[in-house]
């Protein structure tokens, strides 16, 4: 088996203490550990954790089109630095977060065994600190691309959860307007490009939207656009060409971009090890001249220092980083599957490591929040979904006339009709009864 | 014979401001490599030509003094260039279209002038940088992506299909995609069966692409412009041995309409409708036609999808018969669909089945004579048309 190899865990990273370094077998315990031994660490906001940055100097200024390769395991002696983990407000913000995204998939659950949801329906139950801690270290014109696990990481992004809800129930009030559904988010006002049903294919274009940020700064000459993209994608798709052929074109350009590895470990029935010849995500970054970094996914501060840096590396114009989040999720791949093939001693040593309850407990333990405080925010967003399902259920279902409406952009694409006029101006065409 | 109708363009984008020229007449034409002389443009009376052409617009006719000849593929690379100068979001991506200035030489000297950004020449992993440039697009720019042969977007199918083609529609219309999708594509000359595809068919049934097809350097530019400054996703099909034809097109400038069909020599007894590469086998079978008597009127469709059932209809109703001749497969091609279409629409005005001369179900064979064998020759279309107005089928 492959977990002796990963007992190596050599980690060419940003900043290497933030990776647990452990293997899968003790992950259980180790990320625990990792928590207690930062908080027991924690002397007011301020902490002090070894930090081997590699000088971005050093990797931004090099002349040779590849510049940016990842840093070399062995480094000079890390630098000290002072990391402030996070503030009560922060800490707040991701807790709020996480439990939207628990209590929304929970509800999904529920609302899909009522029939109020249909089709295929992947829920993000235990994933939830990838999402968080990505997601909210973001400006808000920077970009993500999801794929059809696409629920939390459009809430994490703002889009509200009415607007999401009322896309799964199909009504004319979804984010998509009902055309999309559970696989196909989108929010421009939010800068979520997708919502993506078939794997791999979210990827070109979150490289493309990061292209077009290195366009207009370097082309229009607008140097206020500083977006970065975050492409959120499985372990399967690792496998896939088109995985491969972007972090080639996003490293050869240096984009800004950072591609989010959600290593769940299983593509549906497929276990990550029986398909994957290398295992370890984060190495092939190095193959293509980017930082390859692993990280607890099950760890929300860990994924979000990571996230800072990667993001900010973007920013900076250094290029893109690969990110491989160790993460599990609690429920089948979508809500149609039996989920009979993970072992329950796995499932049980990840249930244990639930990102929602171990932050709950850092929050508790160092004086960040009161369990009052958490239970406010818990009865918040129930509150919220509750509103999320009623305002879905009482939304209209879309009209016909809406049928025909968003397939051109520009809607002469439907060409001339025999009567010489462009159908889109036949009144039967808005009505949605026309035949094209 | 119906009223004529012209009404106006519902949006300016591309057809208002600048001179709108109606379909250029042809009297001669010489199947490839050769000058097509053209008549003045006349703006004919009795049939309706522009259904949506904005009133009162007619084009200087262009005369031995006026233009300037111009290779076809370098009358795309003007409309490229001229687009490009005029709105910096346009970008073009593909393989070697920069420092290599395009396999066709389509890009030739744009990096040069635009920088490599701008022209950018991409790896080989058409999927992947077809779905940037889609990305791209979604974000704000307007994208050409180049496949250098028309069959290797066979491998951005995924990409095409589910975001160039659905994007606009999964999203609930708030990303469109102004991506335009360009390369050579046809029966060459013993090119193999690969290089030899027609990917008109594998594409026309996609919801959300509109498809184009070029068949001179006037169209060709025209088309070229309006696709770049179209908002929807366009496939535009260059045929990989018309990119040496030549003809003087205006110096000013001119965007033509995407959805429609090009009157290409009026006529009363039979239509002809056909596109790319096969306009050319048509016309130079029309002159023997033309010597024996008869008076056909072809219409080259230039809008694969959507058709443009007006010019197509009204023809119909002149003539009563329909020719296609396409160079796409008989299974599942332009010419399949646009019989559909005609039966669908203008039923009553057939004498009788819309006939289709199409290439054969083959992948094309590298032998030369198999190869003329597998797409339809001049000879075949006089006897098909000889057929159908002698009343035998």
């Amino acid at each position: 088996m492959a977990a002796s190899s990963l007992a190596s865990r050599a980690v060419a990273s940003l900043s290497p203490s933030i990776s647990t370094g452990a293997s899968r077998d003790d992950a259980g315990s180790s990320s625990v550990v990792g928590f207690h031994k930062r908080s027991s660490a924690f002397t007011g906001r301020r902490v002090r954790i070894s930090s081997g940055h590699g000088s971005s100097a050093a990797h931004g200024r090099r002349s040779c089109v590849v510049a940016a390769t990842a840093a070399p395991v062995k480094e000079s002696p890390p630098k000290i630095a002072d990391i402030e983990l996070v503030t009560r407000e922060e800490g707040l913000e991701l807790y709020e977060d996480m439990i939207l995204g628990r209590c929304f998939e929970d509800m999904c659950a529920q609302m899909y065994y009522r029939s109020k949801m249909f089709g295929f329906v992947h829920l993000y139950n235990g994933q939830e600190a990838v999402s968080t801690g990505f997601v909210k270290a973001l400006k808000k014109d920077d970009y993500i691309c999801s794929t059809y696990r696409d629920h939390v990481h459009a809430l994490s992004k703002g889009v509200p959860a009415r607007q999401v809800m009322s896309e799964l129930f199909g009504k004319a009030t979804g984010c998509c307007r009902g055309q999309g559904g559970s696989m196909h988010m989108f929010s421009k006002e939010h800068r979520l490009l997708g919502g993506f049903a078939f794997i791999g294919e979210g990827i070109p274009v979150a490289t493309g939207a990061a292209f077009n940020t290195k366009y207009s700064r370097e082309v229009l000459k607008d140097l206020s656009v500083d977006a970065v993209t975050l492409a959120f994608f499985g372990d399967g798709t690792c496998n896939n060409g088109q995985f491969f052929e972007c972090l080639n074109m996003a490293a050869l350009w240096k984009l800004p971009i950072v591609y989010v590895v959600e290593n769940n470990l299983w593509a549906i029935g497929m276990d990550h090890f029986r398909a994957t010849s290398v295992p370890e995500i984060w190495k092939k970054g190095e193959a293509f001249g980017m930082p390859g970094v692993h990280v607890d996914g099950m760890d929300v501060l860990k994924v979000r220092e990571v996230a800072k840096e990667a993001i900010a590396r973007a920013r900076r114009g250094d290029g893109p980083t690969l990110v491989e989040c160790e993460t599990y999720r609690y429920r089948g791949h979508s809500l149609a599957d039996p989920d009979e093939l993970r072992k329950p001693e796995q499932k049980n040593k990840y249930a244990v490591r639930d990102p929602i309850a171990a932050f709950k407990k850092y929050l508790l333990e160092n004086g960040l929040a009161s369990e009052a405080d958490l239970k406010a925010i818990e009865k918040k967003i129930d509150e919220i979904v509750e509103d999320a399902v009623e305002f879905a259920d009482a939304s209209p279902l879309p009209p016909r006339s809406q049928l025909l409406e968003n397939v051109f952009a520009d809607p002469r694409g439907f060409g001339i009709g025999p009567d010489g006029k462009y159908r889109c101006e036949d009144p039967a065409f808005t009505a949605g009864t026309a035949e094209v | 014979m119906a009223q004529k109708v012209l009404v106006p363009c519902s949006s300016s984008s591309s057809c208002g401001k600048v001179q709108f020229s109606p379909s250029r007449v042809h009297t001669q034409a010489i199947a490839f490599g050769g000058e097509l002389s053209q008549s003045s443009s006349r703006k004919n009376k009795s049939l309706a030509l522009k259904a949506v052409a904005a009133k009162g617009e007619t084009s200087a006719p262009v005369t031995a003094k006026s233009g300037h000849e111009i290779l076809l593929f370098d009358a795309l690379r003007e409309g490229l260039e001229e687009e490009m100068a005029r709105d910096p979001t346009v970008c073009v991506m593909g393989e070697d279209v920069g420092h290599y200035g395009g396999s066709y030489k389509v890009t030739k000297g744009l990096a040069e002038k635009f920088g490599d950004l701008r022209v950018l020449d991409t790896p080989i992993c058409e999927n992947s940088f077809t779905g940037m440039g889609i990305g791209a697009a979604m974000t704000g720019l307007r994208t050409v992506v180049e496949g250098m042969n028309m069959g290797f977007l066979l491998l951005a199918y995924n990409q095409i299909s589910n975001n160039a083609g659905m994007l606009h529609y999964t999203s609930g219309g708030q990303f469109k995609i102004p991506v335009v999708i360009r390369g050579p594509g046809g029966v060459g000359k013993q090119l193999g069966a690969e290089h030899s595809q027609r990917l008109e068919s594998y594409f026309q049934s996609v919801p959300g692409l509109q498809m184009v097809a070029c068949s001179t350097p006037y169209n060709a530019k025209g088309l070229m412009k309006a696709a770049i400054r179209s908002d929807n996703p366009v496939i535009l099909y260059e045929h990989v041995l018309l990119y040496n034809l030549k003809e003087r097109i205006p110096d000013e400038e001119y965007v033509l309409c995407l959805e429609e069909a090009e009157l290409v020599r009026p006529g009363k007894d039979i239509t002809i409708l056909t596109y790319s590469r096969m306009r050319h086998f048509v016309l130079q079978a029309a002159k023997t036609l033309v010597e024996r008597g008869y008076d056909p009127e072809i219409i080259d469709i230039r809008s694969l999808k959507p058709f443009d059932l007006f010019t197509i209809g009204n023809s119909i109703k002149k003539t009563h018969k329909v020719l296609i001749v396409e160079e796409c497969m008989r299974t599942g091609g332009i010419g399949a669909s646009l019989r559909a279409a005609i039966v669908d629409n203008f039923w009553d005005f057939l004498d009788g089945r819309p006939e289709c001369l199409s290439s054969q179900d083959v992948p094309t064979p590298y032998a030369a004579t198999l190869e003329d064998a597998t797409v339809v020759q001049p000879a075949q279309i006089i006897v098909k048309v000889e057929q159908m107005l002698q009343g035998l089928i």
